[in-house]
């Protein structure tokens, strides 16, 4: 199949679902005020992105967004580097990692508000909790997994233990730590809407979606919320695919679809 | 480890592997008993109202839920009544995604037009934040245990759909081919070659899955109008300020995620076998 029929296919689904939805409240099997009609939620959703109080809203939540995949970034790639050379230390703090990493985060949400209430900082707190965790675990991944010839060469020649971390190992690890970062990407997502789903006032994304469904009729705001948070994970996921094939064209995900491609003839 | 491993090996044989497997499980075991041990010694030092020992807080969890009587196996009420519909709710949400990600996953799958038609919905589908749909499912059903595993079904069903999904398409060209000269029938192609070969990717959507699910039966029984469960437990010790209740809370979360991500794990290794990472 070719790339142009897929998208069509893809666009047709699209408009098919769509349809579905519309077809479905109006035609009044599923209460209106339930599933108001998609046509209208789109409307809603395009209407939001002119109300400026709404736009700071989806500006606080993506400043907690970007603050805590970053502090998450700064603790879990060094600690990952750490962990992943040196056995030692690794085989040290296992167990506490994986103590606390299957703990949900979201749990942790009563916790922190106690102790830092309920604004920028508990979210903060919360995303980068949630997020050093893929980071982290894909390092230490992608660290076993750098090309052993490449380091005992360099170590033949004489470079030290940080050298061959900097020159041979980092490069080799970027790719895994940049697929550990979309991932945390999403996570922290998840976290920013449901801190402030839980919380309840203030300013963001999940706020406005919890004030909405509390007032009478409110689903359409509450969906063009969803709306809106769909597409801000979906341009999210975009940009960071995109980037990782521009700076990582030999990962092997990439080579990949390069062989299925030949494969195909195309 | 496996570096350790190959390394003792070379060095001179199995006993050698032994001893080093068991020194590491030691170390593990030694860290984590100094770091407990170095909490509650700060934490008794401290008297803070915020981080209590972890001494009180494995009393305090003890006196709340595992000192009933016998005939409850030494569950106590407040146990029963919280932990119990906390995992009924989950597993009910988690069997439903997992039931329907699984066939929806393999009827997409199979070709390769209804897979392009599917993907951008079901792209977006995933890309929203599964806390933000909770609220609408409160709005259609209601409080309780309906919306709750409505939200945790929902959530959940992604990851396995479309990774079945990716799975189900990926199938050998020439396995298929076989199938057809073999002239399996559909049951039989499902049964022998779509689903084995989808079986490591599904098994990597069901973990995300099951991750999913307990974030969303914690998630939804945060919200203020729930009755009971583990999230509820939590709220309540929140708003009493009882801090020993919400640590005794997240220590339970905690070693279910741990059961519940190794018990699938096992599942896992069983279905699929060893020497097939993913």
């Amino acid at each position: 199949m070719k790339r142009r029929q897929e998208l069509g296919l893809g666009l047709l689904g699209v408009l098919l679902a769509f349809g579905v939805c519309e077809a479905v409240s109006r035609a009044g099997i599923v209460r209106r005020s339930y599933l108001p009609p998609a046509s209208e939620v789109l409307s809603r959703a395009l209407e939001l992105a002119g109300d400026s109080v709404f736009l700071d809203g989806i500006g606080a939540t993506l400043r907690a967004w970007v603050l805590g995949l970053g502090l998450a970034c700064a603790i879990a790639v060094p600690l990952g580097l750490l962990l992943g050379s040196v056995p030692l230390v690794d085989a040290a703090v296992r167990a506490i990692v994986e103590f606390l990493r299957p703990l949900p985060s979201v749990a942790l949400i009563p916790l922190v508000s106690l102790l830092l209430g309920s604004g920028t900082e508990t979210k903060v707190a919360l995303i980068t909790y949630a997020c050093v965790w893929p980071i982290l675990f894909n390092t230490i991944y992608g660290l076993g997994e750098t090309d052993p010839l490449a380091k005992d060469t360099l170590r033949a020649f004489g470079f030290g233990r940080l050298a061959v971390l900097l020159r041979v190992e980092l490069p080799g690890t970027a790719p895994f730590i940049a697929a550990g970062i979309r991932i945390s990407a999403a996570v922290a997502l998840i976290l920013a809407v449901a801190t402030e789903i839980l919380a309840g006032f203030g300013e963001g994304l999940g706020i406005f979606i919890a004030q909405a469904s509390l007032s009478t009729d409110g689903t359409r705001d509450v969906l063009a919320g969803v709306v809106w948070a769909g597409a801000l994970g979906l341009v999210i996921n975009g940009v960071l695919v995109w980037g990782e094939r521009r700076l990582f064209p030999w990962t092997p995900e990439q080579r990949e679809r390069a062989a299925a491609y030949r494969g195909r003839g195309v | 480890m496996s570096r350790d491993g190959a390394v003792a090996v070379r060095g001179g044989g199995v006993r050698q592997v032994g001893r080093v497997a068991v020194g590491g499980v030691l170390l593990r075991w030694v860290v984590l008993a100094v770091a407990v041990g170095c909490w509650e010694v700060a934490a008794r030092a401290h008297d803070s109202v915020y981080f209590p020992p972890p001494g009180r807080i494995a009393d305090h969890a003890y006196e709340l839920w595992f000192s009933g009587p016998v005939r409850q196996v030494f569950l106590t009420d407040a146990a029963v009544d919280n932990i119990g519909p906390s995992l009924g709710r989950m597993a009910a949400g988690f069997v439903i995604a997992a039931v329907a990600g699984i066939a929806l996953g393999v009827a997409v799958g199979r070709s390769r037009r209804t897979y392009a038609l599917c993907n951008p919905v079901l792209q977006f589908a995933r890309a929203v934040p599964p806390p933000a749909l909770v609220p609408v499912f409160v709005v259609v059903l209601d409080f309780g245990t309906q919306m709750q595993v409505a939200s945790i079904a929902f959530s959940a069903l992604w990851p396995v759909l479309i990774n079945t999904a990716e799975g189900a398409r990926n199938t050998d060209p020439l396995r298929l081919d076989v199938a057809a000269v073999l002239r399996l029938n559909a049951v039989e192609r499902l049964r022998f070659l779509l689903l084995p070969s989808a079986l490591p990717r599904i098994f990597a959507g069901l973990r995300l899955s099951l991750s999913l699910s307990l974030i969303l039966m914690v998630f939804s029984e945060l919200l203020p109008g729930t009755a009971n469960g583990i999230g509820f437990t939590l709220t309540d010790a929140q708003s009493r300020s009882d801090l020993l209740t919400v640590w005794a809370a997240l220590v339970l979360l905690g070693a279910l995620g741990y059961l519940l991500n190794t018990g699938l794990l096992a599942v896992e290794k069983r279905l699929i076998g060893k020497g097939r990472p993913i």
